[in-house]
């Protein structure tokens, strides 16, 4: 059996092209490869949902909540949940490219560093609404709330918020994949970054699911949410060239 | 007229140590440069540099005239380093189709399946890359960087972790690449196998070029007289 | 030369904290609805503002490692980052030394409260984060990422008394407040007294930060022998 075919090559490649081409279709490109893994296994996912599930139980056992305290509860648990449950999710980001040197080739490609953030966010963020919007359904069996008075003011919420943790999380596991104790590290670094965001989230989430609409104080949470996503996410974008080649 | 790789007074710091020292190098189309020299003198250091994943402290390096970050430069450039750098959870067809994508070739599919072709791997373009055997793993790696059709090859030691079948493709492919007029340049501490395909060598001592020339029959009858001539004992 | 200026700030800023003292425990009399504990404001106030100073140049700092790749940079960033860690601690305390008497309690969640310990907590992240890295020049490009990302946090603390109602007062000096004069001149001076002892505390640690990475890179050369 032959093992090379010693024809010459032709040389088919295309004359110098300049510049980036489509960035959309770039970061189309990277998002498709990470969730075309992470589906293959399910690793990330299933362990994220179990321990979501965790969560929710345990603290339903730790505190037996009524139905009036659970409303006054409800987002601050639910982001929670998500927070510690998605951080599964997002350690994975950039973890996923350590085996056989990925990240190399990933960099090594002729796509810019806003390009592997954003597909990788992408991926991430879809990943976590998956694991959110089917633990939900859950919270409301198990902490008997009804969570869909409010249902698309709430799903904004969720999307802002998730967004929020998808970019501190994506760029933080680029920046600290090859620190030693970085699983001991991230936590300590993502959590107090996502401080303000997960507040809003919380407030927002819990006058939702008690059935209020968004006005009022409501509102300056909202601008807190989306201007953290803003900054955060144009933060990350610039920098990420520099956190992934120095 | 720009060089296919041109490395000007390149330093690289970790804090005050400098790792690399004023390197400068060059490598015309047809090139095949042999980078040797110990263990930690600074020939992974400088392919990563000159493959644009870590910046230099000082200095310049031009592919094609191009920095390595640049899209240019990268488009005309394939890496094989340690690690195979393909996905253990994708089939092969998935890896070499998704790179074929990112450097934006004109018909990605159709170039993965030729190169699944060239490398014997064909019968196997479904299997995930986590079932292959070590050989098939590293005959994928070698198809991953041959993809896109670089003009320049920088590689940190190729021949170190493949097997018989595997340096068998990769010597007939740089054998071809040289002959087309693409420029390689390689670290290496398997000298034998080097020197056969080189035509310019480059030592590395401490972080300095101790000698660059060609490669000269000297050397093929000798592979240790780089060392013994120049090398600091 | 150098130490001698150093040494020479360091004085006016001990003398002028003597002053300070002097004249918020012996000559001001208590204040009408506080009493006693309101002269802890002459501390609580001026650290804030040296810890948020300290802030805004350790982004400076990382900015400029960033740009120049110079390491001196990022000293400076370490250096300051310590510092501002002190002073914010300082404010912290002083405030929750306040609350006790006045409100009661050692702590509330209130926007103002909460935003500025989480400010801390983010830059103890920072130092704790350079402790995990060995190599100094991708030390200094991680740290330096991440002192620009907890900036962010910087505004919050500062406006976030704007933007909630908190329990956290309003302020009260410079902002229509209306205290004697030589209150303003006081706290005035004692926010000059911090900053001159926390630019003379940031250039002795910047000092000893370079003097690290000279021995570290000493190190390295011995190693390749």
């Amino acid at each position: 059996m032959p093992v090379v075919e010693t024809r010459s090559q032709p040389r088919t490649a295309p004359a110098v092209r300049r510049g980036w081409t489509s960035l959309p279709r770039q970061i189309a490109v990277i998002a498709w490869k990470d969730l075309r893994a992470e589906m293959r296994t399910k690793e990330a996912l299933n362990a994220s949902f179990a321990f979501a599930l965790v969560i929710l139980l345990l603290f339903s056992f730790a505190f037996d909540p009524t139905e009036e305290q659970t409303r006054a509860i409800s987002g601050g648990l639910l982001w929670i949940v998500f927070a510690f449950a998605g951080t599964l999710v997002l350690n994975r980001s950039f973890a996923r490219e350590l085996p056989n040197d990925c990240l190399d080739a990933l960099v090594a490609a002729p796509v810019s560093g806003s390009a592997i953030f954003l597909g990788k966010a992408l991926a991430n963020f879809v990943l976590l609404m998956a694991l959110e919007l089917v633990s939900l359904p859950v919270f409301g069996i198990f902490y008997n709330v009804r969570w869909t008075a409010q249902f698309w003011p709430l799903l904004l919420v969720l999307a802002l918020g998730t967004w929020g943790l998808t970019v501190i999380g994506t760029i933080f596991s680029a920046l600290t994949v090859n620190i030693r104790l970085r699983e001991v590290m991230l936590p300590l670094l993502v959590y107090p970054i996502l401080i303000p965001a997960l507040m809003a989230a919380m407030q927002l989430s819990t006058a939702l699911i008690a059935g209020q609409p968004l006005t009022g104080d409501m509102l300056v949470w909202l601008r807190l949410l989306a201007g953290f996503d803003v900054i955060f996410t144009a933060l990350s974008i610039i920098l990420m060239e520099t956190v992934l080649v120095g | 007229m720009s060089h296919a790789v041109e490395v000007e007074g390149v330093w690289k710091f970790y804090g005050d140590y400098p790792a690399l020292r004023d390197i400068g190098l060059k490598a015309e189309p047809g090139v095949c440069l042999a980078l040797i020299g110990r263990n930690g003198a600074g020939k992974t250091t400088l392919l990563r540099i000159m493959a644009g994943f870590s910046q230099p402290g000082k200095g310049r390096i031009g592919i094609f005239g191009h920095t390595p970050r640049e899209p240019e430069a990268r488009r005309r450039m394939g890496f094989i380093g340690h690690g195979i750098s393909v996905y253990d959870e994708l089939s092969a067809i998935e890896n070499l189709t998704l790179f074929g994508r990112l450097y934006d070739l004109p018909a990605p599919r159709r170039s993965a399946e030729e190169w699944l072709e060239r490398t014997g791997l064909a019968h196997v373009r479904d299997g995930l890359v986590r079932e292959f055997s070590r050989g098939m793993r590293q005959r994928l790696a070698v198809a991953r960087a041959f993809l896109h059709d670089p003009d320049v090859l920088l590689m940190d030691e190729p021949f170190t972790a493949l097997d018989d079948r595997a340096i068998a493709v990769l010597q007939t492919l740089l054998h071809d690449a040289l002959a087309q007029g693409r420029t390689i340049i390689m670290s290496t501490h398997q000298l034998r196998e080097a020197l056969e395909l080189a035509t310019d060598v480059a030592l590395l001592n401490r972080g300095r070029v101790a000698f660059t020339g060609p490669r000269t029959a000297e050397m093929l009858a000798d592979p240790g007289w780089v060392y013994a001539h120049y090398g600091e004992n | 030369m150098r130490e001698k200026v150093l040494y020479a700030l360091g004085i006016v800023a001990a003398l002028l904290i003597a002053r300070n003292l002097f004249h918020i425990f012996l000559r001001f009399p208590d204040e009408a609805s506080q009493g006693a504990i309101f002269r802890i404001i002459f501390f609580h106030v001026p650290a804030a503002m040296t810890a948020l100073l300290g802030a805004v140049v350790a982004l400076v700092a990382s900015v400029g490692w960033l740009t120049t790749r110079r390491l001196r940079f990022d000293s400076l960033a370490v250096a300051v980052t310590e510092v501002s860690l002190a002073f914010l601690a300082a404010n912290l305390i002083t405030g929750s030394i306040w609350g006790r008497i006045i409100w009661g309690i050692w702590w509330t969640w209130d926007a103002r409260l909460t935003s500025a310990l989480v400010c801390w907590l983010l830059y103890a992240g920072y130092l704790m984060l350079r402790r995990a890295i060995e190599e100094p020049t991708q030390r200094a490009t991680v740290a330096a990422v991440y002192s620009i990302f907890a900036f962010v946090d910087v505004p919050i603390v500062i406006f976030s008394i704007k933007w909630w109602r908190t329990q956290h007062p309003q302020p009260v000096f410079w902002a229509g407040g209306s205290f004697p004069a030589d209150w303003y001149w006081t706290a005035l001076l004692m926010l000059l007294a911090m900053l001159l002892l926390g630019g003379v505390l940031t250039a002795i640690r910047l000092r000893q930060e370079e003097t690290q990475r000279e021995i570290d890179s000493m190190r390295r050369y011995a190693h390749a022998m």
